[in-house]
């Protein structure tokens, strides 16, 4: 995963990376460990600047579902910190750019949900649902979002 | 390109909130 172009470019560009290490750095894999509830490697936690967990990836992903996670990870912490612009352009980045990995429909779930907080408009979520019946229609965020009708 | 990972988790920490910028924490048994 780490090697990957894409993924170290999009963790240098987004993120400040940390690493603790179960054998080597033993005394800080149980300090944090403890902290943030990582019982299991990898564990990938995606902090604000809060320091607050945004987004977690437990185990093993494939390159192009890793790369969709951490997108994922990063729409929220913009999520939480009301930038809805930022917000629905990193959500979309994962549907349009990594459409086939698990993580696309949550990033359409959510980029209705974006939307909406910014307007206040329910069109955006009735529009979110109207996307699901043409994608995705099997997957549990089509039928979250199918209340939206 | 190679991602240069930090140890100082607390340091890191605290640079993110100085700098408004989100962290990424990698609890890994890869090999070093």
């Amino acid at each position: 995963m780490w090697p990957d172009e894409r993924v170290a470019r999009f963790v240098a560009e987004n993120f400040m990376p940390a690493r603790v290490h179960v054998k080597d750095d033993a005394a800080a894999f149980q300090k944090y460990g403890e902290k943030y509830a990582a019982q299991w490697t990898p564990t990938i936690l995606e902090l604000d600047s809060e320091g607050v967990e945004r987004h977690r990836i437990e185990g093993f992903l494939p390159v192009d579902d890793f790369l969709a996670q951490l997108m994922l990870g990063l729409a929220k912490i913009h999520f939480q910190e009301q930038k809805w612009g930022d917000a629905q352009k990193m959500f979309r980045r994962v549907y349009e750019e990594l459409p086939e990995t698990d993580a696309a429909p949550e990033a359409l779930y959510w980029v209705g949900v974006a939307r909406y907080k910014e307007s206040g408009d329910p069109t955006a979520l009735k529009e979110t649902a109207r996307a699901f019946s043409a994608r995705y229609t099997d997957s549990s965020w089509a039928k979250k979002a199918s209340v939206w009708t | 390109m190679e991602l240069q990972f930090r140890h100082d988790v607390d340091k890191v920490l605290e640079d993110a909130k100085e700098q408004q910028k989100a962290v990424l924490l990698d609890f890994s048994a890869a090999p070093m």
